[in-house]
């Protein structure tokens, strides 16, 4: 687990028949290197999370999935058809809802839906939309300009417009940032109805606590995946145990000075009165000596995804940093 | 494992079944697609007010002010006269031209080489020569000539100037004649006044210009609104979805296209009817071979507009570019100076500009009554035209964000 290789950590589907698997996808802009190297494999009906900063090649990896953007390199399918040479038959069964509200603003709620579903070929679709409204409770504001509404509303009327010809595959990127937490939990929960319909969703957040609620996810870091699996998996993959350290503050700051200089490896995070401490597992009993030693009161507890992305990322660019100096 | 196992249902759809549904083939889903653009398009136009505005605005303001200047009579030109008869009657009618206030009498010369570098040089739009025995021919009944020499590079402004001239051979004389001379006063006028055209033989006339109008008025406006179409989505940061809907390039360009053929229909008609209520063009040829040329037209420039859009990056990038097309069909298109007048080249360059083709059509069917069988070529080459710009933007028309 230790040693990422360059081109990413794999990502295997658990299932005989994934919806979408592509192997190697590269893209650069000029320069820039977005995506460099990234293998994903998603299951009918299955959520699947795209974690990772901003920057790190999310929102240019789902272009790539839809048709939007030509991979430098890769290959793969989805919904049974290349990625690369039937892009177009791809984007007939898939629903993409992009980072920035992509509807248009001087066109009300029914107007845009409309247009998505005649687009589309829906047949009655006036009549499909009168139903989506309805469904979504966005009946007081299906003569309002798309523009006008406010965030929450906008993600709903752009997840109902991406969702209106039910696609086989949904993606949706960042769609709750900049949403508050009662919608963000309302969004969530439409996506899972959506998923128990049967649709595959491919969803991208930098918000960790969301990867709780994915089915498995990938985790961006500059271009490629760092770690892919349920988050459990993650963890456990990543070799960290964690523990509790509690008692005076005086202490556990002496305490936490000492974990640092001695184990390089460890994280020591404040939660509220408590100490914090991640380490690999292999460096867990110094770290309980440590704590026992300054008369902190130690626990086990489960390390946070937190931990494991920090520690995933030093890897990384320890990895990175030895490759240069090789070359 | 376990855990993402148990929470993800069983796969209730089968993938091969994913390859086929979807999307009609055919003529029904292009319709229906297209459909979807259409609307789409037109309820984006009528929300926006400035634009709405504009189309009735800019044909309306563009007819005022060229209208304005082609009824403009332009007073006080300068005018020289060669006078080999410095008799009564000769007399007597350059009294009367300069109180039509047509002309500033400038000056008297004496020789015809004086006259022509005046005239040349421009410090004098006209020459008025009164031959040596004007008055004696008058009162013989001879009907001597008098020629008045104008400078028609400005057509628009002599031209007035000129009829004027033509009425006062018939009026002028009756003081003068009255006594003696009453008889000449019947019939014919006394005496005859030619006109030599100099520079601009084929004297292009103010009617000429309002069909003009209505090329350039739909050039300007047509191209600038579809200039913008597929940039605008772009800058707005829509275009992301509609390449990501099954849209195909080309039901994208009729689409943002046809709701424009209205509004360059509504302009045509308020031109038009501007034109022949308010400055008198006549409409001698078919009206409705001019309005389908006028449609074809009207197509023409929005393909062309489109073919911009999808080559220009930005709005400001649209828009400089519809202005340098703009321009030489102002200038190269022969509405602003007589094709037939123009150098080899820009001849040229000028039968690659739809304008000059839509020129000849329009002023032929209103001035000249040109049938089909006229224009046909004129058509043919709008057509072509219109075909390699749509070629062109539907093969340019970026699929993707790269
Ligand atoms: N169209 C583009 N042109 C140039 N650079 C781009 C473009 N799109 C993305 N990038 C760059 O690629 C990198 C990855 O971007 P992106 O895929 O948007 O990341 P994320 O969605 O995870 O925030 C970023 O550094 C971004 O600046
Ligand atoms: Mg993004």
């Amino acid at each position: 687990m230790n040693d990422i290789p360059a081109e990413g950590a794999a990502c295997p589907a658990p299932c005989a028949k994934p919806v979408l698997d592509v192997r190697r996808l590269r893209k650069s802009f000029g320069a820039r290197k977005a995506v460099r190297g990234v293998d994903i494999a998603v299951c009918p009906g299955e959520i699947f999370g795209f974690l990772g900063p901003n920057g790190s090649g999310k929102t240019t990896t789902m272009r790539m999935l839809c048709g939007l953007l030509t991979p430098d390199g890769g290959e793969g399918h989805a919904l049974g058809h290349d990625i690369i040479r039937e892009s177009r038959h791809i984007r007939l069964h898939v629903g993409y809802m992009t980072q920035h509200f992509s509807l248009y603003a001087d066109l009300t709620v029914r107007e845009n839906l409309l247009f998505a579903a005649r687009v589309h070929g829906l047949p009655r679709p006036a009549r499909k939309v009168e139903q989506t409204i309805h469904e979504l409770g966005l009946g007081a504001y299906a003569d309002e300009l798309a523009g006008h509404l406010s965030g929450g509303w906008k993600q709903r009327l752009a997840l109902a417009a991406s969702t209106l010809h039910d696609p086989h595959l949904l993606l949706l990127d960042e769609p709750t940032s900049g949403v508050d937490p009662a919608a963000r939990r309302r969004f969530w929960d439409d996506i899972h109805a959506l998923a128990r319909r049967g649709m595959t969703v491919l969803v991208s957040t930098h918000y960790m606590d969301e990867a709780e609620r994915c089915h498995r996810l990938a985790w961006f870091y500059e271009g490629r995946i760092l770690a892919c699996g349920g988050v459990d998996d993650i963890i456990t993959g990543s070799g960290l145990v964690a523990l509790e350290a509690a008692g005076e503050p005086e202490t556990l700051t002496v305490l936490q000075r000492t974990v640092q200089a001695a184990l390089p490896a460890a994280q020591c995070t404040w939660m509220g009165e408590k100490l914090h401490i991640s380490v690999p597992k292999e460096l867990r009993d110094r770290a309980e000596c440590l704590c026992r030693e300054y008369g902190a009161e130690c626990a086990t507890t489960r390390p946070r995804m937190e931990d494991v992305f920090i520690h995933l990322v030093r890897i990384q660019d320890h990895a990175a940093e030895k490759a240069e100096a090789a070359s | 494992m376990s855990r993402t196992n148990a929470a993800r249902p069983e796969a209730p759809r089968e993938i091969s079944i994913m390859g086929k549904g979807g999307r009609m083939p055919g003529l029904r889903a292009f319709l229906l697609c297209l459909h979807a653009m259409v609307v789409k398009e037109f309820l984006q136009l009528l929300r926006d007010r400035v634009t709405l505005a504009l189309i009735v605005m800019i044909p309306l303001m563009e007819l005022v002010l060229f209208g304005y200047a082609i009824n403009m009579n332009p007073r006080h030109l300068p005018l020289a006269v060669l006078s080999a008869d410095n008799s009564p009657a000769g007399r007597a009618f350059v009294q009367a031209l300069a109180n039509t206030r047509y002309f500033d009498i400038r000056r008297l010369v004496r020789s015809e080489e004086e006259a022509e570098t005046l005239i040349r040089s421009g410090k004098a739009q006209f020459i008025l020569q009164i031959p040596p025995g004007f008055t004696r021919d008058v009162y013989r009944g001879l009907r001597p000539k008098l020629l008045l020499l104008a400078d028609a590079t400005d057509p628009v402004a002599t031209g007035s100037a000129v009829s004027a001239v033509s009425q006062l051979a018939i009026r002028t004389l009756g003081h003068e004649l009255a006594g003696p001379g009453r008889h000449l006063l019947a019939g014919e006028p006394p005496f005859q006044v030619v006109v030599h055209q100099r520079y601009n033989p084929a004297q292009e006339t103010a009617i000429n210009v309002v069909p003009g109008i209505v090329g350039i008025i739909l050039t300007m406006t047509l191209l600038i609104f579809t200039a913008m179409a597929v940039t605008r989505e772009v800058e707005r940061g829509t275009m992301e979805y509609l390449l990501a809907t099954p849209l195909t390039p080309v039901e994208i360009m009729l689409g943002k296209i046809a709701p424009y053929i209205i509004v360059g229909f509504v302009q045509m008609v308020i031109v038009l009817t501007a034109g022949h209520v308010l400055f008198g063009v006549p409409v001698v040829g078919s009206l409705a071979l001019l309005v389908a040329l006028t449609m074809l037209f009207i197509v023409t420039n929005l393909a062309l507009g489109y073919t911009i859009s999808t080559l220009a990056r930005t709005q400001l990038q649209a828009m400089q570019m519809a202005f340098f097309i703009m321009l030489p069909s102002i200038l190269m298109s022969g509405f602003v100076f007589p094709f037939a007048g123009m150098p080899g080249w820009a001849r040229f360059l000028g039968e690659f500009l739809p304008l000059t083709h839509y020129l000849r059509i329009i002023r032929g069917i209103l001035l000249k009554g040109a049938s089909w069988a006229d224009v046909r070529a004129e058509a043919l080459a709008l057509a072509v035209i219109m075909l390699t710009v749509m070629i062109v933007a539907v093969h340019r028309f970026r699929r993707t964000l790269d």
